[in-house]
């Protein structure tokens, strides 16, 4: 099953390098636009990493959590994961980069190729900001009766983790 | 929102730290706070730019339009109430297949516009319509193929294998939005009984 994880980058270039070759584009220079709209793009989410990544490290490092949710120590323990993934699934409908950056925090203390760097790497992939992108937009089209849309999304979210949590302990 | 989680983070760490005595733990982490963002940006920042490079090849050779394309049929199954020459499928079907790509930028006006014009036909404008609520759990769902930044994260990180979780990520992604999917679908047909 790796397998498919390892290749699918390699072969995602190829193509489309393939597939602008025979459509003509100037791959060069779309690629170099390309990059610069990259750049562009990280200098632009700066800050918001920067203030993040300053708040999650000051949370985390503080041991609140672990203090806070004594009682459900058993729990995690018994699943083998770190309490930290609490807040990650808390925070990322709301927000992706305060979840990058708890993420992050995850990956330094138990690195990135223990179970629960996995885990957290597929939770952060599998959902967007829920909340975030219903604000956005119902907002821009005014409508503030918005039924079961959060309901829904939210219960989409739970069970993207608990697949993360069951796909991850299959496939490792 | 985010303004509630970034300062309950802040306050909380503060006050816990300095109740538990490690006030100096705590000095020491304000002060890093910043060098250690600019320290990750740094890391990641040679793969996005990469991936925004080889992803601007796709874009301007149409495959974006093409990924529309097969993902169109599938729509109308999804949104029953949306005629077929409707051009807000059109949209939904370019901010999937945008999202898909993880053109997130891209993604966005595509979804503004079909919100746009789902309101056009749409009753009771304050009110939600069925295609808006299937096209917002779709859209959160957010499938990527190759979700960039947790890849260019475990790379910082020094994973051996980087890419190993997009196959997991992928499959996590289709239970979310099949459970959204249906949870949606079953309120709606209740609704009518």
């Amino acid at each position: 099953m790796n397998f498919i994880s390892t290749f699918i980058i390699p072969i995602f270039v190829f193509s489309v390098v393939i597939y602008g070759f025979l459509h003509k584009v100037d791959i060069y220079e779309s690629f170099l636009g390309g990059a610069k709209e990259g750049l562009v793009m990280t200098f632009h989410i700066a800050p918001a990493i920067i203030a993040m990544i300053f708040a999650t490290n000051l949370f985390l490092n503080s041991h609140f959590l672990e203090w806070a949710f004594q009682f459900m120590n058993p729990i995690f323990q018994t699943i083998h994961v770190p309490i930290e993934i609490l807040p990650m699934a808390v925070v990322r409908p709301i927000s992706g980069t305060a979840s990058l950056a708890i993420l992050n925090n995850i990956l330094l203390v138990y690195g990135p190729d223990s179970f629960v760097g996995r885990l957290a790497s597929t939770l952060q992939g599998c959902t967007d900001t829920t909340i975030y992108v219903l604000a956005l937009y119902f907002g821009s089209i005014k409508v503030t009766k918005t039924k079961h849309a959060l309901g829904a999304g939210l219960f989409a979210d739970l069970v993207g983790i608990i697949a993360s949590f069951i796909i991850v302990s299959i496939f490792f | 929102m985010v303004s509630i989680i970034w300062g309950c983070f802040i306050l909380i760490g503060v006050i816990f730290s300095i109740a538990t005595g490690s006030v100096e733990a705590l000095n020491n982490q304000i002060l890093k706070g910043a060098s250690d963002g600019i320290g990750l940006l740094m890391e990641m920042l040679p793969i996005l730019v990469l991936w925004t490079g080889v992803m601007k090849i796709a874009e301007d050779a149409g495959i974006l339009q093409k990924f529309a394309h097969l993902v169109r049929p599938i729509l109308h199954k999804l949104f029953p109430s949306l005629d077929r020459h409707d051009p807000a499928l059109q949209y939904i079907a370019s901010n999937i297949a945008a999202n898909a790509l993880g053109l997130g930028s891209a993604a966005t006006p595509f979804g503004l516009k079909a919100m746009e014009e789902m309101q056009k036909k749409n009753p009771v404008k304050d009110t939600a319509t069925e295609a808006m609520i299937t096209f917002l759990i779709l859209n959160t769902g957010g499938v990527t193929i190759i979700p960039t930044t947790v890849l260019a994260l475990r790379l910082s990180h020094h994973s051996a294998n980087p890419s190993e979780i997009i196959l997991t990520s992928i499959l996590a992604t289709a239970c979310s939005s099949f459970a959204g999917l249906m949870l949606d679908y079953i309120i709606r047909k209740r609704k009518k009984l």
